[in-house]
């Protein structure tokens, strides 16, 4: 029984295919699971912009959509039906193929991100030997569409945002690679399905998270740290900085092709929550032993709505960068010390076994990170600011 | 030589000629993404995994994200006077006829040097590491250090006119 919750979906598609004849039953599985995608990331995404705009809504004390459905539930629905009746304005200068192009790009690309992830047991839509080197060539390109949307516009504000998101994307991208290779140096492959079957054993009833090693907690904080950045989410959202650049890159977007910017980046936030839970939480990997029979899907998609939510947290506490900063913080610490820790994930690979290398570790990172801090802080002065006009 | 392959390399082929024949220079340098794109295919194509993606995590990722960088922080993207015809293309045609018979004429040796493999041979991500890390160690840490040098150097410029300027 447990079995099969486990793999229902799975059993599922295997019944689904199995009406078909057997020729075409390879194309029809994989065309199966393209729609399951298809079908559940968007949903995701309508209860992920739930989420936000509700939880915003309590940390700056309003109440939210609160018109449509119960708790305002439907409120994603009305918003596409909206979207998708809404005129469609190309500006008359820009280049209407590239501006057509962009956000097409960009949805293609972060949904194809997601063929590689492990979103269960024997839930893979495609086994790759090195499927974390796909998610970030694919994650890459999305840069690329950024820029074509910033730059087809015409629009001065557009330009600026592209200029600045692709700015910001590249600097941030070195740290997020360089904090997943650690991961890939501990497992010895960069096939996602292994680093889950890594981190799947359990000492004690607790799991081999990478999260709960030194080395593993660095990493994932300089990775969430760089996914923050990569996904334009505050405090890192200066390429559509409302009060400087209207909406940054997609300033000149209207109707559905708004909606498939705001869908890309939201799918984006929520595969890249995705590798991140694959890489250091443990997939879909149960916290307990005593929880392993909770379906493994289950685990995964909790795991990524968590990450989702503090994403929002994050971005209802936090002020925005200054561009500077943001270089500032990227270059000067969040590398360095991602680089530092590839070193320390070495250090505990080799020292073995045993209760030695947890302080060993532990140590280092933490001296490295206030000798880091310390250099980086040198001769600030923070204090608490007073504002004439606001007094 | 399937459908597939040659679908492939006329989309390759078609942004290549895109890149060199369109007037205005974004374009030109987003036909190259696309030439790049369809290498990068090709490479997927002969089941090169980790050629493949590599090939779009550096040239699609960076590599032309650095030209379209170049492209609008040196001049804007408008068709200059004279038109986007080199005056001495024939140079360059030459030039580029001279490469592509080197290029050619090393993989065409290469089919003879080589004994004839009957299956085709499983390359994993490992066996690529393992090879970086052993036996061409030599040669990864040549170019680790050429680029450092690059890096340094392009430092050193930016630094410089920062210095002028004061």
């Amino acid at each position: 029984m447990i079995e099969t919750i486990d793999q229902i979906f799975v059993l599922l598609k295997h019944w689904l295919v199995g009406f078909l004849p057997a020729g075409l039953q390879p194309v029809a599985s994989v065309l199966v699971s393209v729609v399951a995608i298809i079908a559940v990331f968007p949903s995701l995404f309508a209860i992920a912009v739930w989420m936000e705009r509700k939880g915003l809504g309590r940390m700056q004390n309003r109440i939210g959509p609160n018109r449509v459905g119960p708790f305002g539930l439907f409120q994603p629905i009305a918003d596409g039906i909206k979207s998708l009746t809404k005129e469609d304005i190309v500006p008359l200068r820009a280049d209407a193929v590239v501006h057509f192009m962009a956000p097409v790009v960009l949805v293609v690309v972060v949904f194809m991100g997601i063929a590689v992830l492990p979103m269960g047991r024997n839930m893979t839509l495609v086994h790759m030997d090195s499927g974390l080197l796909f998610f970030f060539a694919m994650g890459a390109s999305t840069e690329l569409s950024v820029f074509m949307a910033g730059w087809s516009s015409r629009n001065k504000y557009s330009l600026l945002g592209a200029m600045r998101g692709v700015a910001q994307m590249i600097s941030y991208e070195v740290p997020l690679l360089m904090s997943s290779v650690a991961v890939v140096m501990m497992t010895g492959s960069l096939s996602l399905g292994k680093i889950v079957e890594a981190q799947n054993q359990y000492t004690w009833g607790l799991p081999h998270w990478y999260i709960f090693t030194p080395w593993g907690l660095a990493a994932f904080l300089m990775y969430a740290i760089a996914a923050t950045a990569e996904t334009n989410r505050s405090p890192f959202d200066l390429p559509e900085g409302e009060s400087e650049l209207v909406a940054g890159y997609f300033t000149e977007y209207s109707g559905f092709k708004f909606a498939l910017f705001f869908l890309g980046e939201y799918v984006g936030m929520l595969s890249i929550s995705g590798l991140g839970t694959t890489l250091f939480l443990g997939g879909w990997s149960a916290p307990f032993s005593f929880l392993g029979w909770v379906p493994s899907w289950f685990w995964f998609f909790s795991k990524v709505m968590l990450s989702i939510c503090v994403f929002i947290w994050i971005r209802g506490t936090l002020p925005r960068l200054r561009q500077d900063q943001l270089m500032n913080f990227a270059w000067k610490f969040v590398l360095p010390f991602t680089l530092f820790d590839l070193l320390v994930a070495a250090l505990w690979r080799f020292m073995g076994d045993g209760w030695a290398r947890w302080v060993v570790c532990s140590v280092i990172l933490l001296l490295a990170y206030a000798l880091m801090g310390g250099v980086g802080m040198y001769r600030k002065h923070f204090r608490v600011r007073s504002y004439r006009y606001a007094e | 030589m399937s459908f597939v392959f040659y679908a492939i390399a006329a989309l390759t082929v078609a942004g290549g000629l895109a890149a060199v024949l369109l007037k205005n220079t974004v374009h030109c340098a987003l036909a190259l993404t696309v030439a790049f794109a369809g290498l990068a295919l090709m490479f997927l194509e002969l089941d090169a995994q980790f050629a493949g993606f590599a090939q779009i995590l550096v040239y699609i990722g960076a590599v032309a994200i650095l030209v379209v960088f170049a492209i609008l922080l040196t001049r804007n993207a408008e068709t200059p006077k004279d038109g986007v015809y080199s005056r001495n293309w024939l140079a360059g045609l030459v030039i580029a006829a001279g490469v592509f018979a080197v290029l050619g004429w090393a993989v065409l040796q290469s089919v003879r040097v080589l004994p004839h493999e009957t299956t085709t041979p499983t390359v994993t991500v490992l066996d690529i590491g393992n090879a970086l890390m052993g036996r061409y160690v030599l040669p990864l840490e040549i170019v680790a250090l050429l680029l450092t040098a690059a890096l340094i150097g392009a430092v050193i410029v930016a630094m410089h006119e920062k210095e002028r300027a004061k």
